[in-house]
């Protein structure tokens, strides 16, 4: 009697799961929605420290007076002639104050820094790490409901987003995510600017500047200096504005405290010089500058449209990308696919559900209805179980759900075709009933033992929509086992004595 | 209701032998379909994007084809119908590495001249990915082999473990060929589906196996064929049943459960109907073949009911302090 009430409270929280509104969530490929593998190169962002830290040696020197001379950069390397001899002390100290560097200083005062490769190791994961923030924030703005952004292994990154019901809503996300959003202040190199049509990229490098294009007209260049003033990384806030003159959206841009201290300072020694405002390695604008400029804030103007200008401004305050990330996989279902898989996948289910119930009844009779009560709360548990442990499903988690639906069936024949062997035997019922559960114990067990071990492998080694197959093939096989061996089990317990009195076998087990 | 009788036995073990060779024939014709066609492998494993479209009127497949042709990046691309008339599935084996402008979206610009459509699955998936699935996949199946292998060598003996793995390599190879013969592409689900049929058919054949263990044990019969009739007669309306059922859903899920799983259900549909075949008249058989001997195995129960009660002694003696 005890476990037929088990069987039948097992399957309550389900009920109260659904009333509840706490469903199981639905994979991506049922509700539609964009799934992507991203890795982040992660060697770029090595290049990017050091191209910040060259930027910190700049200011440092100049602040200090310290003469230096062809600061450049090639790849993962930074190098620089000191003049005067005095000044080393001071600018190693200063270099010793900043952990993971490799310095090494040539004899001539030439100094050739690198990262160490402990450093290098946890640049690279910072730059995961903090492409995963960064990613997540960006998602956050977008505006889209419950946004996922995971690390998957080292270098790695999953971003799931349901609910996406467009293409172009779909291709926006994507811009929004892999926008690098690398704003730099620059100097533009006024004695030479003159020559930037003739000069090749080697040659410009060469005198440690780069050529830049404008960003509506590439036929305009600009010669800047390769070192920045100041980068993305200072920027506090951005938001969208709308020019005074034109109407067209432009994005202004706040300064960190130091960040404005190393503007200000600049701007004031450098008036009549221009400034050009470079994102993602285009120049936006390259205003003069007339007088310093304290406050810490900016502006960029381009040919933007709302969209884009707003994806700029969440890029911005996100922070850049430490990296530059790119796709490695991506799955994305339309929602109209999603809802016809459901469709489809529900009707396969009822349609299956409904043979094997009417098949059983014909077959086994009475014990045909007792099997279809345990199929039945079989389909609860799962479903109970899965809301539960907030487990998603998907369409070949359906496929599970259809499949278990066959093979639930499983422990409930082996059990009846025990009973009627032993009925067969002429045993009584009592006897037949109490010595088939017995003698089927160890086939159900050993059967559905292995299955279970195959699904298992099958969760552990599977990917996504697989995983949710494995799991509802195991629950599935444990709930068949619970309620056919305890629920059917008492079922027949409670209801021996009325069979026992009937005498109708065949009313009861389909036998004669 | 009865399918078969059950006080009825049935003479398998005497037709082993045709049994076995029409089994070989089978599995032979599937490795050669596996070796000379070869597995048709899909993008999960083999890298590639796949681009589903729903047009609004009958999807015209030929100005597809042509418009695709024109641009090299598509030109290996195969355009095929799915499911419907208005819907096709374009396959290119090339991918893209951009995020903002990925494969999909330049397809949804080349194709907009050939009429009103949505797009409505994009799966890009890169090779270094593919290559990793592949490697899962392989190791997923081996590992499924090996646990079987130790837990029914654990559970029975070394010769039932040997002829249920037989008969699942023969089980998987016959629904490989079938995948072969009828060009499925092979991705994940396919995957999942194989091994579906390994816990499947193992299923089946350990219920067989559970019935001879039981029938060595408890019976005073001596011939190994005599057991082995029986067991299996007596769990054939069981087999036959379970697999009906389930032959029953696997079914509707083909018929109704829509185009994206249908390579699923066909693998399934397959496995569950070798599955079968191989538990009723192979998996005994190789048992018999591997000269399992029932004289050996009851000494052994014996040896380890000897031993176990020797134990239970010797602990009751300790127990009682008399050691």
């Amino acid at each position: 009697m005890l476990v037929t009430i088990f069987g039948i409270v097992f399957s309550i929280p389900s009920f109260l799961q659904t009333n509840d509104g706490k469903k199981i969530s639905l994979g991506l490929d049922l509700q539609g929605g964009l799934h992507m593998l991203l890795g982040v190169e992660t060697q770029k962002a090595v290049e990017g420290k050091i191209k910040s830290l060259a930027a910190t040696v700049k200011y440092y020197t100049d602040n200090e007076d310290i003469l230096i001379e062809d600061l450049t950069i090639e790849k993962d390397e930074l190098n620089f002639i000191l003049l005067d001899s005095d000044e080393s002390p001071k600018l190693d100290t200063m270099l010793a104050e900043i952990k993971g560097l490799d310095i090494n200083k040539g004899s001539d005062l030439t100094y050739t820094i690198r990262l160490t490769p402990i450093e290098i190791e946890i640049v690279k994961d910072m730059a995961v790490g903090q492409a995963v923030e960064t990613i997540r924030n960006r998602l956050d703005q977008f505006g889209l409901a419950e946004p996922s952004v995971t690390r998957q292994g080292k270098v790695d990154i999953v971003v799931e987003l349901p609910g996406i019901k467009t293409p172009e809503e779909e291709q926006r996300a994507r811009e929004l995510i892999a926008k690098p959003a690398n704003l730099e202040l620059m100097e533009v190199d006024e004695l030479k600017a003159d020559q930037v049509y003739n000069l090749t990229d080697e040659e410009a490098q060469e005198m440690g500047n780069l050529i830049l294009e404008d960003t509506n007209d590439p036929q305009i260049k600009y010669l800047v200096k390769q070192i920045p003033i100041l980068t993305g990384s200072q920027v506090v806030d951005a938001k969208v504005a709308f020019d005074q003159q034109t109407n067209s959206p432009i994005i202004n841009f706040t300064l960190s405290t130091f960040g404005a201290k190393v503007f200000g300072d600049f701007t004031a020694r450098s008036i009549g010089k221009r400034l050009a405002v470079v994102l993602d390695g285009k120049v936006f604008s390259a205003p003069s500058i007339r007088e310093r400029i304290g406050g810490g804030s900016g502006q960029i103007s381009g040919n933007f449209t709302v969209n884009e200008a707003g994806n700029v401004a969440i890029a911005l305050r996100s922070g850049a990308l430490p990296a530059p990330v790119i796709m490695l996989e991506k799955r994305s279902v339309g929602p109209s696919l999603g809802a016809d898989s459901i469709k489809a996948s529900m009707i396969a289910l009822i349609s299956g559900f409904l043979l094997v119930v009417i098949f059983m009844v014909v077959y086994y009779r009475r014990a045909g209805m007792i099997s279809n009560i345990a199929l039945i709360t079989n389909l609860f548990i799962i479903i109970a179980v899965m809301a539960m442990f907030g487990a998603t499903l998907t369409l070949p988690g359906m496929a599970g759900i259809v499949l278990t639906v066959g093979m639930a069936v499983d422990a409930n024949v082996i059990i009846n075709e025990r009973i009627r062997e032993l009925l067969k035997q002429g045993k009584s019922v009592h006897k037949a009933v109490e010595d088939g559960y017995k003698n089927a114990m160890s086939a159900i067990l050993d059967a559905n033992i292995t299955t279970l071990l195959v699904a298992v492998i099958l969760y552990v080694y599977g990917t996504g929509p697989i995983k949710g197959f494995a799991i509802t093939i195991s629950i599935g096989i444990l709930a068949s086992m619970i309620t056919a061996i305890l629920g059917t089990h008492g079922i027949y317990e409670a209801l021996l004595s009325k069979i026992t009195k009937d005498k109708n076998l065949k009313k009861w087990f389909g036998v004669n | 209701m009865e399918i078969f009788k059950s006080n009825k036995t049935y003479n398998f073990m005497g037709k082993r032998l045709p049994f076995l060779g029409f089994s070989t024939i089978l599995v032979l014709a599937s490795f050669i379909l596996l070796f000379t066609k070869g597995l048709n492998l899909g993008i999960d494993f083999s890298g590639g994007t796949l681009v589903q479209v729903q047009y609004e009127k009958a999807a015209p497949i030929k100005e597809i084809r042509n418009t695709l042709s024109k641009n090299i990046q598509f030109e290996k691309s195969v355009v095929t119908e799915f499911g419907t008339p208005e819907e096709v599935i374009i396959k290119i084996p090339t991918t893209s590495t951009s995020i903002e402008k990925d494969i999909g979206d330049e397809i949804r610009s080349i194709l907009k001249p050939t009429g009103d459509f949505t797009i409505r699955r994009v799966d890009i998936v890169g090779p270094k990915v593919g290559g990793a699935l592949q490697e899962k996949g392989i190791m997923a199946l081996s590992l499924a082999l090996l646990v079987i292998l130790i837990y029914v060598s654990f559970r029975f003996e070394w010769r039932f473990a040997i002829a249920s793995i037989l008969a699942l390599i023969h089980d998987i190879s016959i629904a490989l060929g079938a995948i072969v013969l009828f060009s499925v592409d092979v991705n994940l689900d396919i995957l999942a589906a194989i091994l579906t049929i390994l816990g499947y058919s193992l299923n089946d054949t350990i219920i067989v196996f559970d019935r001879i263990r039981e029938g060595v044990t408890t019976s005073k019969e001596n011939e190994l064929n005599k057991v082995v009739n029986e067991s299996v007669s007596n769990t054939l309306s069981r087999t036959t049943l379970t697999s009906l059922t389930t032959f029953f859903v696997v079914l509707t899920l083909y018929l109704f459960g829509g185009e994206i799983i249908n390579g699923f259900s066909f693998t399934l549909l397959v496995g569950i109907v070798v599955g079968t075949y191989s538990s009723i008249f192979v998996a005994a058989s190789f048992l018999v073949q591997l000269n399992f001997s029932i004289a050996n195995y009851r000494e052994n129960e014996a040896l380890k009911e000897k031993r176990s009660k020797e134990k239970d002694k010797l602990r009751a003696q300790f127990e009682q302090g008399t050691v």
